[in-house]
């Protein structure tokens, strides 16, 4: 395959974008080194969708905001988003990639947590981000993206949770892309030590209208032993967005990861899922809902590696295609040699509301272990007329048949996400696109 | 408020280019319970579920018109806001939408905006009527008919039935499958709707429905037509006696629909 090689960004450019924000120097070098990896990579190849015509290149990088002095300068619906009373205590708020209102409780500071934007991370907890980022969760080089991410980083969050500390209440992140062309290069850092216990939840939006611009994000989860991370998401990039979105997770003995995904974007999305289930008797938990419209195409990927004797992994994806959107859904589960006794189970399912709609839901188990239980379901299907037909005969109209019957598919995950803010959004998001 | 009529005139009915009804005439009037009978392929539930718009079903000819309104050109869901109901054969199972969830919106459908059934209007009404039908109180929250027994089913079409209170109601085979204790509360159910506004049309196979629903009107129909009508001591003699005097009666080998001399 022929790369295009030319970037927009050179050494200088990234060099003088690092030393303004008075990065330390081992970000620098990776970020240099990551330049030069970006131009000699290939594109990632996701199966089954082809990107070659997908906009990776046209977006503003350098993008400044202000900062916002309190919560009530946000717009309304934004607003909206941010929990109540204890809730609304604990939260990061990115505008245009920058920083701009942070707020974390007295109590969860002075028990060691820290919750901060990632610029603030690498000046105030260089040795700890450097231990995590982009070492053993996404690797730099994986393919040209990775290394672009890596060399434009320009927003995301560091949270790190102390051996044996519960954080009772969620922790929010609201990445909040005012200007339609800037471009989020977005880090989010989740390490949870031994025994502790988080819940992070996080809301990309953009406002803005049709203009292009690109959001490459990575996020990477460490879950210590015995310790369990809750992470929620409501994807909401505007339709001008492509999107590429890896979130990443190792887990250790004992661990439990739960991503409860509402992936909402309304613009060509790549979204790759992995976890690494590596500890003896690890959990993974993933719930992911998807309304595609317009005529966006979207590659999804959750992928579940079993290293642990005795890991668990469930996997349930519901996503309603309409207009003429169309995804593929792909869900791996491998069960590597050595992981005795581990269970993986996995569930797929494509609603298409429309003759142009499409869906594709590929479910594979990968097995190199005999002692194990696996199993999958997929279903791909067109909404039911005689559905419609029985609903429209108590006077409902077609459309609102329709929403009732996207709501009702989409129930039994959204119902499910085990973080309340999530589910409320999710409904939401849901909500406006079905309408 | 206008006395609900119901006219079909020389309706035809095809399915997948095959013409199951050939030329039905009927007409229903408020107050007035009608029995169309008749033996299994005779054209029944096609006329039900043409009539509401199924589509699967293509009419070919004819008029259907609801108090005088042309209900052929209404979309389904207009049929039903013009005042139709059908009490589906198979009701079909709605995963995710609650029951109570589907009522409230169809009754909410019929009303103009910020008119809305309130709340507790619509639980006390739905209450009492799933009472009346002996449904314990978790099927208003459980998905619509997700998982229902046949029994079931035919209590939640009456429900609605109760709830919507249309002018014209055509309940397709809401016998079939019930034991004699749910025929009867179904039965209690369809009569409590009896008033000079509300016209019925019961299909149906047995006779022991119309022991418990007193018809004001039976007809046979036989190879997509009506060949016989009386009044309920007509589906007596038939409970007695079968179809087989109507066909020699007629001169009709084979009742079901193409068999025709």
């Amino acid at each position: 395959m022929s790369v295009e090689t030319k970037l927009e960004f050179d050494q200088e450019y990234v060099r003088k974008f690092s030393q303004d924000r008075q990065e330390p120097e081992w970000l620098l070098n990776l970020r240099l080194k990551a330049l030069d990896a970006a131009s000699e990579l290939p594109m990632p190849k996701p199966e089954k969708t082809k990107i070659d015509k997908w906009n990776f290149n046209s977006y503003k990088h350098d993008v400044s905001a202000q900062e916002i002095k309190s919560l009530d300068e946000l717009p309304e619906d934004i607003k909206s988003l941010v929990g109540k009373d204890e809730q609304a205590g604990n939260l990061v708020v990115h505008r245009n990639t920058t920083l701009a209102f942070k707020q974390l409780s007295d109590d969860l500071r002075e028990k060691g947590v820290i919750f901060t934007d990632i610029l603030t991370a690498s000046k105030e907890y260089s040795d700890l981000l450097e231990k995590y980022f982009m070492t053993e969760g996404v690797k730099i080089d994986e393919h040209r993206l990775t290394a672009l991410h890596a060399a434009l980083m320009n927003g995301g969050t560091f949270l790190y949770v102390p051996k044996n500390v519960d954080v009772e209440v969620p922790l929010q992140a609201l990445y909040w892309q005012e200007d339609a062309e800037a471009g989020l290069f977005n880090h989010v850092i989740i390490v949870a030590e031994d025994n502790s216990r988080v819940t992070y939840v996080e809301n990309y939006f953009s406002t803005g209208d049709d203009k292009e611009s690109v959001a490459n994000i990575i996020a990477e989860v460490f879950v210590g032993q015995n310790a369990k991370v809750s992470y929620g998401s409501v994807d909401n990039f505007a339709k001008g967005v492509t999107t590429f979105i890896s979130r990443r997770s190792r887990v250790s003995r004992d661990g439990r990861i739960e991503w409860s995904l509402g992936q909402m974007n309304d613009g060509n999305t790549i979204s790759d899922n992995i976890t690494h289930l590596d500890g003896n008797g690890s959990t993974a938990e993933t719930k992911t809902v998807t309304v595609g419209r317009g005529d966006q195409k979207q590659n999804f990927v959750n992928r579940v590696f079993h290293h642990g004797q005795n890991s668990e992994s469930n996997l349930l994806v519901h996503g309603v295609m309409k207009d003429s959107a169309s995804s593929i859904f792909n869900g791996i589960t491998k069960i590597e040699h050595g992981a005795k006794k581990a269970f993986g189970d996995q569930t797929q399912r494509v609603l298409m509301m429309s003759e142009k709609a499409r869906g594709d839901a590929n479910p594979i188990l990968l097995i190199d272990e005999d002692d194990v239980m696996a199993g999958h379901a997929a279903s791909v299907g067109k909404v039911d007329q005689l559905q419609l037909f029985y609903m429209m005969s108590r006077g409902i109209s077609r459309a609102e048949a329709e929403r009732l019957i996207i709501h009702g598919f989409l129930a039994p995950v959204v119902n499910d996400l085990p973080i309340e803010g999530v589910q409320k959004r999710a409904t939401e998001v849901i909500e406006r696109k079905v309408r | 408020m206008s006395a609900s009529n119901l006219k079909i005139e020389n309706l035809h009915v095809s399915i997948e280019g095959k013409e199951i009804i050939k030329g039905l005439d009927l007409e229903i009037n408020g107050g007035e319970i009608h029995a169309v009978m008749g033996p299994n392929g005779t054209g029944k539930s096609t006329l039900a579920s043409a009539i509401m718009g199924h589509p699967k079903y293509e009419i070919t000819e004819g008029t259907v018109t609801i108090d005088g309104k042309d209900l052929l050109e209404m979309e389904v869901d207009e049929r039903a806001k013009a005042g139709l109901f059908l009490a589906m054969q198979y009701p079909s199972e709605v995963s995710g939408v609650t029951n109570a969830d589907f009522l409230r919106t169809s009754i909410n459908a019929r009303r103009e905006e910020g008119d809305e059934i309130s709340l507790m209007k619509f639980i006390k009404k739905m209450d009492e009527k799933m009472a009346a039908l002996g449904m314990g109180e978790e099927f208003s929250q459980r998905y619509l008919n997700e998982g229902f027994s046949g029994g079931e089913k035919k209590r939640n079409e009456i429900l609605q039935l109760m709830m919507l209170e249309p002018k014209i109601a055509i309940l397709d085979e809401i016998d079939s499958g019930l034991d004699i204790d749910a025929l009867k509360v179904v039965s209690q159910g369809v009569n409590s709707m009896r008033s000079p506004e509300f016209g019925c049309l019961i299909i149906t196979h047995y006779q022991r429905l119309l022991n418990y629903i007193t018809p004001d009107k039976v007809h046979v129909i036989m190879q997509g037509r009506i060949v016989k009508s009386g009044g309920a001591e007509l589906a007596q003699r038939l409970e007695a006696e079968g179809y087989d005097w109507i066909k020699e009666e007629l001169g009709i080998e084979d009742e079901t629909v193409g068999q025709e001399a």
